[in-house]
């Protein structure tokens, strides 16, 4: 382990901010992790066994396999039927069900679904393939964005034009506006995606802070980062405010990370999009622009995938929004498991049914 | 050899199979029994307990850091035939190559087995090829089986691990999965690790030199350690917890996996062994591990204690608990 690292693995200073965190939560708190690589995290690492009894954490809609919708991976799954098409994707979304079949599936029956490690291997691959057409499936956060707006870029520097995203990219803060407003849920404060705020930076948060009194915290991911988020909220709902704070400052500056976002910008626009769970939420979405419409793939192919359906008895929609824990779901553990998942929060290994199964005596 | 390449006619039975069979097998692999080149191997075996097994490689890149599929078709059956408690004594090598495979690259591969054979004190004594057309295979496919003798008196079953028992891991975990994976086509990471594949015979002989009431050597391939250490404790009906600090794990080994998503204690490794062994028995155990040839990090990594039976659990460094959990599917790396 590199010191940096072991600094914030140090059990002596986890045990102090437990110490912190106990004295802190001086009534039931519940707080939300926005960002799967913390649900993993607090999993891997035991943390909420540390907890004092007064702190929920809750698993939000944080895993980007996860909240991608139904709707989503049917035309994902459709495109693969498309002749000539190669489908390249992040390996997580391999396994994850649509409503009637998976990209795993449609492999094995001889479509061409390929895994890449970055949307710009997706497009060399374009160039490679000369008589194939190659579609990426943009999935993920603010995170992966900009490496998928760079791989645009580069396909129209590169002139390639059988090269194209199918966009269903998710933006986080308006989204976290939708939890707020909803009655079930009733979070007392967010520990904030300590990678998306590095490149958007702790001010699109804000009105949370100042409109609904929320406070949220962005944290790092390491075991003494999370703690450390953790305290920050409760102290802060402690002392009655509530404000937007950083406690991943490794990571995360004031501004975020300005040229990603402007890379963003130059090739997406805000648009509406369909979260799994939660339903539409406007502005939320990042669509290619007009400019760039010959590298976006539903323009590009006319496909209608089959209505959507969903899973009968899956409560993912539930837990992504922290109102229903994973051990609840009725199907966790029995007919749900990593082996035979019927949800994605089952599949993706930043799922919040999987942390729990994998890491955890529920469901055992 | 007159071709640069194996071609269809190299597989068909007759004087150009003869040919490749002669020039590049026979010629490396040299051994009297196999000289014959009978049907089959005649052999004498010294008396005791036969341990047999068998496996199959398929490995794509043929060649990565540290090693290539040769040396992990003998290394890894030799594995096999030690964790028995067995001196491993010959081998079968069987060879599926794809028209087109160059020449000087399957010489390669054997050159890589022959070294192995010869480390672990192994003898070749019968092999088989086919050949397959090009596009129906992936290069070069090896199949070996292995057989050895065990040592008089030795009863060793991944059963038999008992309460208070200690658990000890040779090395490093995950050095020849990360390897692997750092040089597959697309992936644009790299690394220096180089993959830990090496046969483990004398390692195993020491310990139990030093530790003659060892329960059960295993080691931890394809599913890593969590796959391991799971399937021994449902075989003996215990819990086996891990002390996350005690685990050897290479910095760049444990970067990537961060990076791409992976659990380390779920990463292929080719050439670390995990011993159980009684409480009491265990320091001698690890020195003799510590003083093999592939054993230098070796760690005491857990123990065995009373159920829930098939639990494997991990303390982490703050004290709190969590299960290892094994490896479903493929690995996937996964989105951000």
């Amino acid at each position: 382990m590199t010191d940096l690292q072991a600094a914030w693995r140090d059990p002596e200073l986890a045990k102090h901010l437990v110490d912190l965190i106990t004295q802190a939560a001086d009534r039931p708190i519940k707080l939300m992790e926005v960002c799967g690589t913390h649900t993993v995290a607090i999993a891997r690492f035991g943390l909420r066994d540390l907890m004092p009894p007064n702190i929920a954490l809750l698993s939000g809609p944080g895993c980007p396999v996860c909240v991608t919708a139904n709707r989503d991976i049917d035309l994902a799954i459709e495109l693969t039927h498309v002749d000539g098409v190669v489908l390249a994707t992040f390996g997580d979304m391999m396994k994850v069900p649509g409503s009637y079949s998976s990209l795993q599936r449609e492999k094995a029956d001889g479509r061409d679904v390929r895994i890449v490690y970055s949307p710009l291997d997706a497009v060399q691959l374009a160039a490679d393939l000369p008589d194939r057409q190659v579609v990426f499936l943009g999935v993920g956060f603010e995170t992966t964005a900009p490496a998928i707006a760079m791989a645009i870029l580069t396909a129209a520097q590169r002139g390639l034009d059988n090269f194209s995203v199918l966009s269903v990219h998710k933006t986080v803060p308006l989204a976290l506006e939708a939890l707020v407003n909803d009655p079930e849920v009733a979070i007392d404060g967010f520990i904030l995606p300590g990678h998306v705020s590095t490149i958007i930076g702790p001010e699109p948060y804000r009105f949370l802070a100042e409109r609904y009194h929320v406070p949220g915290v962005a944290t790092g991911f390491e075991p003494v980062d999370v703690l450390q988020g953790v305290w920050m909220l409760a102290k802060q709902l402690h002392e009655g405010r509530a404000e937007i704070e950083v406690a991943y400052r490794r990571g995360v500056s004031a501004d975020g990370n300005p040229t990603a976002r402007a890379r963003i910008a130059e090739v997406f626009e805000p648009s509406d999009a369909e979260w799994r769970g939660i339903g539409v939420i406007p502005g939320t979405g990042l669509a290619i622009r007009p400019e760039f419409a010959a590298w976006d793939a539903a323009l590009r192919f006319d496909v209608t995938p089959p209505p959507p359906k969903e899973i009968p008895g899956c409560q993912c929609g539930e837990v992504l929004r922290g109102v229903t824990l994973p051990f609840e779901c009725k199907l966790f553990g029995r007919a749900c498991t990593p082996e035979h998942p019927i949800g994605p929060c089952m599949v993706s290994s930043e799922g919040s049914c999987a942390a729990y199964y994998r890491y955890t005596d529920y469901g055992r | 050899m007159r071709s640069d390449r194996v071609l269809l006619a190299h597989g068909s039975g007759g004087t150009m199979m003869r040919e490749l069979i002669e020039d590049v097998f026979v010629a490396r692999f040299n051994d009297e029994v196999l000289l014959r080149m009978d049907d089959a191997a005649a052999l004498t075996l010294p008396p005791g307990r036969i341990a047999f097994t068998t496996d199959t490689y398929v490995v794509t890149p043929r060649f990565f850091p540290g090693g290539d599929i040769g040396r992990l078709a003998v290394a890894g059956t030799v594995n096999d035939v030690a964790t028995s408690g067995a001196t491993p004594l010959y081998l079968s090598v069987g060879f599926v190559l794809e028209e087109g495979l160059m020449i000087e690259e399957l010489g390669r591969v054997l050159d890589s087995m022959a070294s192995v054979a010869k480390e672990a004190g192994v003898r070749i004594v019968t092999g088989d090829t086919k050949v397959v057309e090009r596009g129906h295979g992936d290069g070069v496919y090896i199949n070996t089986a292995g057989v050895g003798v065990i040592r008089e008196g030795l009863d060793l079953s991944s059963s038999h691990c008992r309460p208070g028992d200690a658990v000890l891991l040779s090395g490093t975990l995950g050095d020849h999965g990360i390897a692997v994976i750092s040089t597959r086509e697309g992936l644009t990471f790299g690394t220096d690790v180089v993959s830990d594949a090496a046969p483990l015979g004398g390692l195993v002989s020491a310990v139990l030199d030093a530790a003659p009431g060892a329960r059960c050597f295993r080691d931890p391939t394809r599913g890593g350690l969590a796959s391991c250490l799971n399937e021994l404790a449902s075989a003996s009906g215990v819990s086996i917890t891990v002390e996350e600090e005690s685990v050897p794990v290479r910095e760049q080994v444990r970067g990537a996996c961060e990076l791409l998503g992976y659990d380390v204690y779920q990463v292929a490794n080719e050439g670390k062994m995990v011993a159980v062994v009684p409480g009491d028995e265990a320091s001698a155990a690890l020195e003799a591990m510590r003083g093999s040839r592939y054993g230098g990090d070796a760690a005491i990594v857990g123990e065995v204690a009373e159920g829930p039976a098939g639990r494997v659990n991990v303390r982490t460094s703050f004290g709190a608990r969590r299960i290892m959990d094994m490896l479903v599917g493929e690995q996937l790396p996964r989105i951000c």
